[in-house]
């Protein structure tokens, strides 16, 4: 694995544009880039052949929590399979493994202990062990892994929250112990809840180990949107410039790019998820920097034109696709109504075509978010983001 | 739906008598409850025709008065004479004769004369192509493969005949043997919901716990994207916990399906059809304990079996 920095932003700014080069992927991905998430190593409704049809490189870029083959195949089985690429069939595609994957591996952190951190699987609650994690890990064989973190919610006591960055260094050293490529793919987990001395004192002392990279977790668990750049630029100051970044917790754009000005890579994020089950389809533009949109127009759904939900009805005879000019597959070939006709007998084929566009269409905006680093734009492409998120809101409040 | 291939839509007549529990048929139409909206509606031979027209499939089906093989008395001679009435209101309806085929269905229970009568009542209308109805209902196979038989026999050979809601793969062998060329069911995606795979042996349980580390994949011999990329093992973690288990299985359920057709129809092209069934007897009663009902289809079909059963007179003597 080798990860190379090729934009700073500068200015006093952390974006960063960068190349990750895995082994078993042939073009580089460029980031910062979102993981898409997986269940057990695939994505929870595009199946293997239709993951084609999604951009590439940056669709073969996989989050894989190993929590999720607590129940089967056993270790050894997969072992024996010949580890998560020829399992699922994805040999061209990069696996990144972390347990929290914040749909059904929660972090729970009473029932943590000094052993292990605890999560909240289907399976129930369960403890892992550095030990427990590390046979995992050498069986699934991912590209990159990160070691065991204690995420706590951000409410939580400065004592708790000072034994979770304890806790979290010990873990990173007994995985690294039995770590067979000496830290050559992983990425050290980084906590410290809502305080700035101890995400500071965690950055500084997971970037003295021998990792190849980062994984900042405790995010997403409580803590305000405007107390997240702070804590965020108190890791980032204390981790090396030229190796990779990862986080997890920041699922919706404007989280996203609360990372990305920070100087985050990777972004794991379960937007894409909660959107297709709600029937929700992505809309808001993404070529911010060239237009200038002060005044988003509300429609007649009430939508906010950042998504539509498919499930109205007044999407019953609407013959258009999703988003006009999209290339992904469901807008090449799909409409509105038809989705909404799949939404509302129920069909399994209505999430497969969302989880499709919306996967495209938030690949798009991690697209134009490299496009305005490169272009040296970043903090204009946020600024004009956000106003035009928030823009509907004022205007809602307007005409009240 | 963007699909550019054939297409093939039936009357919604099933659906609603087995779906809906208020359902009531008279000599109008269906009357049923929405589903949407419990509102009383009402499915006449001519807005069935009017839909399937608007939809645009290439194949539609006649709305029938369609009962259960287990219904006995004057239903089904009832619902045999109206399905009769019926074809001639969908033929009046059906306003795309030149591009769509309007299929007509064979009723009459597992009564041979009601069955005949049917059978000559639609072969004078001259249709298209021809349905066996009202079978795969609960009716036990010696009757079920005795109406099929029966229909075949009396339906014009250059016209289709497509047996509704069959079905296992043992029953499209028996019944491709006795002369049908269509075929419908809801069980290899059904099946594989339920996390049951179709292999030549039979039916494989993927939930079954020794799945967990079996390596292989589910079938050696099948080149779907399934059988090619993942094992048993695999899908095992996934069937009935994630949608991708369905999804997986599903594909390869059809592949199977799709395989199986294309088996049968070249055997037949090629002259060693014989040789397909017993191959696939085999497959599937390895020990020869093929059911009697397929013995006796078979025999009425004119394909030999006798290599595949096991001899009646066997060393318990």
């Amino acid at each position: 694995m080798r990860f190379v920095v090729t934009k700073a932003c500068g200015g006093g700014g952390r974006a960063r544009a960068g190349s990750l080069y895995v082994g078993c992927c042939p073009t580089p991905i460029e980031t910062p880039c979102l993981l898409l998430s997986t269940r057990k190593g695939l994505p929870t409704f595009v199946s293997p052949d239709l993951l084609a049809s999604l951009p590439s490189p940056e669709s073969r870029l996989l989050h894989v929590s190993p929590l999720h083959f607590l129940e089967c195949p056993s270790p050894r089985t997969i072992s024996n399979i010949g580890g998560l690429h020829r399992m699922l069939g994805l040999h061209e595609c990069i696996f990144v493994a972390a347990p929290r994957d914040s749909i059904e591996s929660l972090p729970e952190s009473e029932g943590t202990n000094k052993l292990g951190p605890s999560f909240e699987t289907p399976c129930g609650r369960r403890l892992v062990k550095p030990k427990e994690y590390m046979d995992m890990i050498s069986s699934l064989k991912p590209n990159l892994w990160a070691s065991l973190a204690d995420e706590v919610p951000a409410w939580v006591s400065e004592k708790r929250n000072k034994t979770s960055v304890d806790r979290t260094l010990r873990w990173l050293d007994d995985c690294l112990a039995l770590d067979l490529e000496s830290g050559a793919n992983t990425l050290g987990a980084i906590v410290g809840g809502s305080c700035v001395e101890e995400r500071k004192r965690c950055a500084t002392e997971v970037a003295m180990r021998n990792v190849s990279g980062f994984w900042i977790g405790g995010f997403g668990l409580g803590e305000g949107m405007e107390e997240r750049p702070a804590l965020l630029n108190a890791v980032t100051d204390g981790l090396p410039e030229k190796k990779l970044r990862q986080i997890s917790g920041l699922t919706l754009p404007e989280e996203v790019l609360q990372g990305v000005a920070a100087g985050i890579d990777l972004f794991e994020s379960t937007y894409i998820y909660h959107l297709t089950l709600g029937g929700f389809a992505l809309t808001f533009p993404l070529d911010i920097v060239e237009r200038d949109i002060l005044h988003s127009q509300l429609s007649d759904t009430g939508s906010d034109c950042t998504k539509i939900n498919l499930r109205a009805t007044v999407y019953r005879k609407d013959t258009t696709p999703i988003v006009e000019n999209c290339s992904c597959f469901t807008c090449q070939n799909h409409t509105r109504a038809y989705i909404n006709h799949l939404l509302n007998v129920h069909e399994m084929l209505a999430q497969i075509l969302l989880e499709i566009h919306n996967t495209h269409h938030y690949l798009a905006f991690f697209h134009s978010i490299r496009k305005a680093i490169k272009g040296g734009k970043f903090d204009l492409f946020h600024q004009r983001f956000m106003e035009g998120r928030r823009a509907y809101v004022t205007s809602a409040v307007g005409c009240s | 739906m963007n699909w550019k291939r054939a297409l093939l839509t039936d009357s919604g007549g099933f659906q609603m008598v087995s779906l809906l529990h208020l359902a009531d048929i008279t000599e109008k139409g269906v009357t049923f409850q929405s589903p949407v909206d419990g509102k009383r509606m009402l499915l006449t031979p001519e807005e069935s025709i009017q839909i399937q027209n608007k939809i645009g499939a290439d194949i539609i089906m006649a709305l029938d008065d369609v009962v259960k093989t287990t219904t006995i008395g004057p239903r089904v001679e009832e619902a045999m004479y109206r399905t009769l009435r019926w074809i001639d209101r969908c033929l009046a309806a059906h306003q795309k004769p030149a591009v769509q085929n309007l299929f007509g269905i064979v009723q009459g229970g597992l009564d041979p004369v009601l069955r005949d009568i049917c059978l000559r009542g639609l072969v004078e209308r001259n249709l298209p192509g021809y349905a066996i109805g009202g079978l795969s209902g609960g009716e036990d196979k010696d009757s079920f493969w005795r109406v099929v038989a029966q229909c075949t026999a009396a339906l014009p050979e250059d016209k289709p005949r497509y047996v509704m809601g069959v079905g296992y793969p043992l029953d499209i062998v028996v019944c491709s043997a006795l002369g049908a060329d269509m075929y419908d069911c809801v069980y290899p995606t059904r099946t594989a919901r339920f996390g049951t795979a179709l292999i030549p042996e039979g039916v494989l349980k993927l939930k079954h716990k020794v799945m967990a580390s079996d390596e292989r994949p589910i079938d050696p011999t099948c080149s779907c994207m399934v059988c090619k990329n993942y094992t048993r093992a695999y899908i095992h973690c996934l069937v009935t916990k994630d949608a991708m288990g369905s999804q997986l299985l599903s594909y390869h359920n059809l592949s199977y399906m799709m395989r199986l057709s294309r088996d049968l129809h070249t055997s037949i092209v090629e002259g060693r059809f014989p040789q397909f069934v017993q191959g696939f007897l085999r497959a599937q009663f390895p020990k020869g304990d093929v059911p009697k009902w397929v013995c006796n289809a078979m025999e009425v079909a004119g394909i030999d079996i006798s290599a595949c059963c096991a001899p009646l007179t066997s060393s318990q003597n």
